[in-house]
């Protein structure tokens, strides 16, 4: 059977599994809407957490980065991993105590204002909002190349299937579904990075595998190593090093926004306990680090394999892999020599191939000549990734709508029923808009996702984390730290982003920062702001700095939304 | 639950907290990224440390944390008996 017959098989059964899940778990009310009832075991948050965590830009495009960047691309790996040590260490347990449905519900009762309220939602829209685009964009990718569909066609599809079953099952319905996702997509990620091991250094574990030795005995590490310098390319294992600042701040950009991103905080007020917020934590942290060990062995295998099949090579004679990415205009050759051999080499001048970086993922099993049931359970993996994000992104955004902006300010006295139209129409209204802005976002899947952290950063962290650990923080401070903060970080990575119009020039970057790293410095503005202008203004009321030493233990911790 | 009992519980978490933290700095920006060209020098298989410290080792490290302060916090809620029954 051909790549795509399978591709439509797997695809069809994954598809019919998850719209089951979502008509089995549907929502009825809102408290089940928003999460999920608050019944969640912690081991199926855990799963759903790391669903919902690893988007288009984990699964399709983060591998290909690294195997472009070497070592430098560490920056995603430890970035999107090492928040959830902040994450189960500084929140989580605390805002399960807190007991609400939402982000904003923390800040608006915590800073006792509803002006902070407001600036909530809008930092919650406007993160979320920017993630989800990057996710469309790879829901297009994935469906363009193997449904053999326009690119646009590929993210409306994406669009119809997250509108089902988001708006149908709300959280309760997504968590199931992304149950279901987790076991898929780590099931497509993890079988051809074992297949490909074993083909090229005989281990079947791909963590210890790209560590190994070749057939010849030369370790893979080097080898690679000695590839890339032959073409011009630096050494794989130190590529980057010179630029270690921008690795520094990425990284922390990218650990403290993930710890501040409000669909991942959400999921710890669906268990039932602190203890079980602490545990999931944990839970999704290994789910997740499967996947992130093994996309570093990927990233090494892939661009071994790649050079070896192109580089010097009779462009006549090229597989038929590369011909279907060159049609799809991923695969590039221009031969500038015009000898009819293809020289992939670091000097921009000679070189005549150009390969888009998130395809990596996608072609590496064609790549490795591994069967077609292989290549079409990734596709399967990448669209698992792609919708399970952006379902637990709309849902963020729906919830800041329904719940934050109308029951809590426009109209407190809207019927449960009516909440739950709104947060519905919501998910639709803003699924659309994410499809539409998916068709034209600037940079990279995992660029664009980048950019979502350090807005995050810069807003939600300090103001949460200063709630919890400073009873003495008040809504002045809390209030001015939040909008200079996103104001900052926003401004910087326009300015210096010119996908986004901005006429900023790199050599004019802050101590060379670049625009993704930017994020910790905006979080240190937020904290400074915020501890600055709360000493000069009154302390907070009694009954706050009672509330903060009650979400400090965890005995009497209620189901969430039960003061309503 | 006394002022003081509180206190004496809040600060044996923060002390669990520096702890761990610094541990999870080490691992990332330390090894990782600061010192990961010094520690390249030394390989273990193929790797080079400093590369291993920043591709795997950092992460299994992150999530043998967490569940250590699971245990932690577990432990330190009953001692003090504040635990959910």
């Amino acid at each position: 059977m051909s790549v795509q017959t399978w591709t439509f098989i797997i695809v069809g059964i994954t598809f019919a599994l998850y719209i089951g899940v979502a008509i089995w778990a549907r929502a009825g009310s809102t408290k089940e809407f928003y999460v999920a009832g608050g019944g969640v075991s912690p081991l199926a948050n855990g799963m759903a957490t790391a669903a919902d965590w690893m988007s288009a830009a984990s699964y399709l495009s983060m591998a290909g980065l690294i195997s472009f960047m070497g070592y430098a691309g560490a920056q995603y790996l430890m970035g999107w991993t090492g928040g959830y040590v902040l994450l189960a260490l500084l929140l989580a347990p605390y805002l399960r105590k807190f007991g609400k449905f939402t982000v904003p519900d923390f800040i608006g009762e915590r800073y006792y204002s509803n002006v902070a309220r407001v600036v909530a939602v809008l930092c919650a829209l406007l993160v979320s909002f920017t993630y989800v685009v990057g996710q469309m964009r790879g829901v297009g990718v994935a469906f363009a190349r193997f449904l053999e569909v326009p690119f646009s066609t590929g993210i409306f599809i994406g669009i119809g299937i997250v509108f089902f079953y988001a708006v149908l099952g709300g959280m309760k319905g997504i968590t199931y579904t992304q149950v279901a996702q987790y076991c898929v997509l780590i099931f497509a990620f993890t079988v051809p990075a074992v297949f490909i091991s074993i083909q090229m250094v005989g281990n079947p574990i791909p963590q210890l595998g790209f560590g190994g030795q070749m057939a010849d005995g030369t370790y893979l590490l080097d080898k690679l190593n000695q590839l890339s310098t032959d073409l011009g390319f630096s050494e794989y294992t130190t590529s980057g090093m010179n630029d270690r600042i921008n690795v520094f701040f990425i990284t922390a950009a990218l650990m403290f926004g993930t710890a501040g991103l409000p669909h991942v905080i959400v999921r710890f007020f669906t268990v039932p306990r602190v203890k079980d917020a602490r545990i999931s934590a944990g839970y999704a942290l290994l789910f997740i680090a499967i996947l992130y060990t093994t996309a570093p062995a990927i990233a090494t295998f892939a661009r071994t394999n790649l050079i070896q099949t192109v580089s010097n090579k009779e462009y006549s004679e090229m597989p038929t892999w590369f011909k279907k990415w060159e049609t799809a205009d991923l695969i590039t050759f221009d031969d500038k020599n015009k000898d009819g051999v293809i020289q992939y080499v670091a000097d921009a001048e000679m070189n005549e191939l150009t390969i888009d970086r998130d395809i990596i993922v996608l072609a590496n099993p064609e790549i490795a000549n591994l069967p077609a049931w292989v290549i079409a359970l990734v596709v399967a993996g990448g669209l698992a990734a792609a919708l399970s994000t952006a379902a637990g992104l709309l849902l963020v955004i729906a919830t800041s709508v329904s719940h934050d902006l109308l029951k809590k300010n426009l109209m407190p006295s809207i019927s449960e029923k009516g909440e739950l139209l709104a947060a519905r129409i919501a998910i639709a209204v803003a699924v659309i808009l994410a499809g539409i802005s998916g068709l034209n976002p600037p940079g990279f899947v995992a660029q664009v996702v980048a950019l979502a952290f350090g807005l995050a950063a810069s807003s939600f962290f300090p103001a949460i984390i200063l709630g919890i650990f400073d009873r003495r923080m008040n809504k002045e401070g809390a209030i001015a730290g939040m909008i200079v903060g996103v104001l900052f970080t926003a401004t910087y990575i326009w300015y210096f982003k010119p996908q986004l119009g901005g006429p900023g020039l790199p050599e004019d970057l802050w101590f060379g920062i670049r625009p993704e790293g930017i994020g910790v410095v905006g979080m240190m503005i937020n904290l400074v702001v915020s501890i600055v202008v709360s000493r000069m203004t009154p302390a907070p009321p009694e009954e706050i700095q009672m509330l903060v030493n009650d979400i400090r233990i965890p005995r009497g911790s209620s189901s969430p939304g039960a003061a309503h | 639950m006394t002022e003081k009992n509180l206190d004496q519980y809040w600060n044996k978490n923060l002390k669990y907290l520096l702890i761990l933290l610094s541990i999870w700095f080490v691992v990332s920006y330390g090894c990782g990224i600061l010192f990961a060209d010094a520690l390249n020098s030394v390989k273990i298989g193929g790797f080079p440390l400093g590369f291993w410290f920043a591709q795997q080792g950092s992460i299994y490290i992150f999530v043998i944390l967490i569940f250590v302060y699971v245990y932690l916090m577990n432990k330190l809620d009953k001692e003090f008996d504040v635990d959910e029954k």
